[in-house]
């Protein structure tokens, strides 16, 4: 078995902070942490080549870096990639998983990274690669290449690389059939019975938390001020032009309103599958109340409605994806200048 | 940029750590009673908007 090892530029042995710029540098054999990678993976493997790259270049180029690795992966006649492991380093982690993910995708070769759990490259990248859990402390780094050895070998052989908490790498998101004594109606009365009684219990479908958020400052002077509409209830224009789905959307769309004093149920519709749409489809206004709004902005209580609202179906949507379309339409309202959001959700 | 979340399950709202929660009248009239006349309907959807627009103007609470 053929492995190519990517580290930054700090284990590398390059330097530190003032080296965080230099692009990637190929070597050959193990460098730094990969010598005792090298102890840890089977007798019959060796680590062919080590990529060395500077943290900030990494995070700024990540699509460059990813090439050079997987050209790098390529003339090696490499079997695996194993990434880091980057621990807190955020930089380190964004680059890994995008090395890691453009290489198993582009290559077809399997490749595994480790990271803290509040590495940002975690959340961008674990349902995409196997990410090991490496925890905070670099003195677990023994540990840590053991269990990224173990689940690359296992992937390399096309051997099953067990659940997450068998070898420890992050959930990617998979479902998979597993065979059970107890029926649903079972273990859920086990789960409420160990609940009540205090003790310790593992639910099946483990709920994403998300993490805590700063509340942003409020807004000065209302009356001054542009309020968008976001809603999450599915509300589309007839025709539904950017085929938002009725659950599992992974599109939203803004939708002009300028000069409307009112929406129209007649030009409007809903898509969304989780909620009785009869009352939006009769009047949108229950879920998108511009008409309320221009009022308010013919007082003066506001400044004025933005001239477009967003619109998705929050239905049965991983949070991921939620977060993922959250930013992108913060984005959009913040290129247009607006100060504050009403977002309706069903 | 302040956001205020109209739900009418505020605890979905908490949990995903909004940090201005308004409620909503349910989750398929959220701004909107179908049961009441346009006019009343339309002073109900104002109240709601306008408890939004308060708390666009105030000071968030932290999430945890």
């Amino acid at each position: 078995m053929r492995v190519v090892h990517y580290i930054n530029q700090f284990f590398g042995g390059l330097g530190g902070e003032e080296h965080a710029n230099i692009p990637p540098e190929v070597r050959a054999g193990a460098v730094g942490p990969g010598r005792l990678l090298s102890q840890l993976l089977p007798d019959d493997a060796e680590v062919v080549a080590t990529v060395i790259c500077g943290d900030n270049y990494g995070a700024e180029h990540p699509n460059q870096v990813a090439a050079t690795v997987a050209a790098q992966v390529r003339e090696s006649h490499a079997d695996l990639l194993l990434a880091g492991p980057c621990f807190q380093s955020g930089r380190y982690g964004i680059a890994a998983g995008a090395v890691c993910a453009a290489v198993q995708q582009e290559l077809n070769v399997p490749s595994v990274a480790a990271m803290f759990q509040d590495n940002p490259g975690v959340d961008l990248y674990r349902e995409h690669i196997y990410i090991v859990d490496s925890g905070d402390e670099v003195g677990r780094m023994r540990d840590v290449l053991a269990r990224m050895a173990l689940l690359g070998t296992k992937l390399v052989n096309g051997e099953d690389p067990g659940l997450p908490t068998d070898i420890g790498y992050f959930p990617r998101g998979l479902l998979r059939s597993q065979f059970v004594d107890k029926t649903a109606a079972e273990r859920l009365t086990d789960m409420l019975l160990a609940k009540l009684r205090g003790q310790p219990y593992e639910p099946e479908v483990p709920i994403d938390a998300a993490a805590p958020t700063a509340p942003p400052l409020p807004v000065a002077d209302l009356s001054k001020a542009t309020v968008a509409l976001v809603t999450d209830g599915g509300l589309v224009p007839n025709g539904n032009p950017d085929g938002i789905p009725l659950a599992f959307a992974k599109v939203w769309g803004a939708y002009g309103i300028a000069g409307k004093e009112t929406l129209s149920p007649d030009e409007y519709d809903v898509s969304h599958g989780g909620y009785d749409n009869r009352p939006v489809r009769t009047d949108p206004h229950r879920l998108m109340p511009v008409d309320v709004l221009r009022d308010l902005e013919r007082e003066g209580v506001i400044g004025r409605l933005h001239q477009e609202f967003l619109s998705t179906t929050g239905n049965l949507n991983p949070i991921n994806n939620s977060r993922r379309m959250g930013r992108e339409m913060a984005q959009r309202l913040m290129d247009a200048g607006v100060d504050a959001v009403i977002l309706t959700s069903t | 940029m302040p956001v205020a979340h109209v739900t009418a399950i505020p605890s979905v709202a908490k949990s995903v750590g909004s940090t201005r929660i308004v409620l909503g009248e349910g989750i398929v009239n959220l701004l909107g009673n179908a049961d009441l006349a346009t006019d009343e309907e339309r002073k109900l959807r104002r109240e709601i908007v306008l408890r939004a627009l308060e708390a666009l103007a105030t000071a968030g609470a932290a999430t945890s």
